[in-house]
């Protein structure tokens, strides 16, 4: 067995263990308080917790079926997101073309782009080629009526739900000396520091919360939430400092990064969702919503996170 | 045999992809599950509303839902006339009364008498107008004197229109809901035109409030 191998198996015993823990709090928490399945918070928790278990199963068996089950696992996110992303906007008769290229033919390039990995092409795809070429298939139909705001949002919902999203797997694509064919290990790092950031927020909030930290975006983030949610999260990833190549202290400073970004591009996102007058992108998850609604902070600090990998460890 | 295999096959896969497309999501009424026997009544704006409906229902419901659709579009080839007739088990009436053989309340009620539920889309037509729903066909109204026992379901299918637009051969994936109202039946003395009006508001009343125009 390799020593990623052996990594990755020691962070899945760590994550399932906490589940354990946590699906153990939950069934004694709706003994005591919700028997009859009365209490809203409690039945949420559980469903959050049991969406959680399929969510961790999920990514392990892409982990296991490597660098192609990582790749197929993420284009499914942006499609599921893209789709929730999608409904939510303003569209005419006259997107139909620029939107269905979105979903048939900038998705599956931008990550046949990482499979082969081009990266050079890869990182310019969306921002370049996807850019002038969406306003330019929708030009064609003639419908002028609301035209730079429906493209734009178009744009917005793919450089979120298509390129921001997939520097998750990009992270495979990147060469860092001493750290050969442990890159998958960066993303369980991501993926946890960024997860368990949110939870953290949730739980510290829930406990401690007094001070709305953004009344009019998002009602129940609270500063205390916040602040405990982010230290913690930081300390986690600061205490996972032997999967990555950092030594802890750049651990702890690029999973503080991580947070923040995660924290405010959920700030983002709701305040989207406001907009249009939605509690929820979806109905993917049970418990959590919509699978941006799981995924918005990821795909706020997953590009970072890379660049920053990218530009200080590796060679390409 | 392998006709039936086929369709088997067929109806799992159209299915299939009708979900990833639209990953459609059934909103029940409070009251819960339609009876097992209903008159499902939608709004049509799509060919593929039936689909959705039939992709949403349970599928204790689905294999005794059976969708009513024109003859003359189904029988076109031969392709339509296996989906239509052996993948759906469509109800097929001829919608030109000049060409009728049969009377299509007649054939309804027939498939009703067998058990059978049905799908049909009161409006007689895809609505590809700015209205949200055209004037009902008297048809539900007819139906409902002849077996005043069967609940009749308001449905509504949401976005649907939007996933294929008319003209477009391509489809977009955007989530779809369908909303499932309160089972009505036919009330003593009522007529035809306060009948059709309760059942259109019925069907309205599920509609999402309309925030932005969808053109």
């Amino acid at each position: 067995m390799s020593a990623a191998t052996l990594d990755m198996l020691k962070l899945l015993l760590g994550v399932g263990g906490i589940l354990v823990l946590a699906s153990s709090i939950g069934y004694v928490l709706k003994q005591r308080l919700s028997p009859d399945g009365s209490n809203g918070a409690i039945e949420n928790l559980n469903a959050r917790i049991k969406a959680w278990w399929a969510m961790v199963v999920l990514i392990a068996i892409a982990f296991v079926a490597g660098r192609v089950g990582v790749l197929l696992l993420f284009a499914f996110c942006s499609f599921a997101a893209l789709r929730e992303f999608i409904t939510l906007i303003n569209t005419r008769r006259g997107d139909h073309w620029a939107i269905a290229a979105a979903f048939f033919v900038v998705l599956p390039i931008n990550y046949v782009l990482l499979w082969a990995e081009q990266y050079g092409i890869y990182s310019i795809f969306v921002p370049v080629y996807a850019f002038l070429l969406m306003p330019i298939i929708a030009v064609m139909r003639g419908d002028t009526r609301d035209f730079l705001l429906r493209i734009a949002e178009v744009q917005w919902a793919l450089m979120i739900c298509v390129f921001c999203a997939s520097h998750v797997p990009a992270l495979l694509t990147l060469q860092i000396p001493d750290y050969e064919g442990r890159n998958v290990l960066l993303i369980a790092f991501l993926v946890i520091v960024v997860q368990s950031s949110d939870v953290l927020q949730y739980v510290w909030g829930k406990l401690f919360g007094r001070t709305k930290i953004a009344p009019t975006l998002s009602p129940s983030k609270t500063v205390e939430g916040f602040i405990g949610g982010v230290a913690s999260a930081t300390l986690i990833g600061a205490s996972l400092w032997w999967i990555t190549p950092f030594t802890p202290s750049q651990a702890a400073l690029m999973s503080f990064l991580i947070t923040l970004m995660g924290f405010f591009g959920g700030l983002v996102m709701s305040a989207i969702k406001r907009d249009r007058g939605v509690k929820d992108w979806g109905h993917l998850i049970e418990g959590h919503g919509g699978l941006i609604d799981r995924l918005d902070s990821v795909v706020f600090s997953a590009p970072i996170f890379f660049h920053l990998t990218r530009y200080w460890w590796s060679l390409t | 045999m392998i006709r039936d295999l086929t369709a088997k096959l067929a109806s799992i896969a159209i299915m299939m992809f009708a979900r990833a497309l639209t990953a459609a999501r059934a909103i029940w009424h409070e009251t819960g599950l339609p009876p097992k026997q209903s008159i499902y009544f939608a709004n049509h704006s799509s060919h593929g509303d039936f689909v959705l409906i039939w992709a949403v229902l349970p599928p204790w419901l689905r294999e005794r839902a059976r969708p009513v659709a024109g003859a003359e579009y189904w029988l076109k080839s031969k392709l339509s006339a296996f989906i239509g007739r052996d993948v759906f088990d469509a109800v097929l009436i001829e919608r030109d009364p000049a060409a009728r053989t049969q009377d299509p309340v007649e054939q309804m009620t027939a498939v009703l008498n067998d058990g059978s539920s049905l799908i049909l889309f009161p409006e007689g037509t895809r609505n590809q107008t700015e209205a949200r729903l055209l004037p009902f066909k008297s048809g539900l109204y007819h139906l409902a004197c002849r077996r005043p026992d069967v609940a009749l379901v308001p449905v509504w299918i949401n976005n649907l229109n939007r996933v294929m637009p008319k003209g477009e051969f391509v489809p977009i994936p955007l989530i779809c809901t369908v909303t499932f109202g309160e089972p009505m039946h036919l009330k003593a003395q009522e007529t035809k035109d306060e009948f059709i009006a309760r059942a259109e508001a019925a069907m309205l009343a599920l509609a999402p409030p309309s925030t932005e125009d969808d053109a």
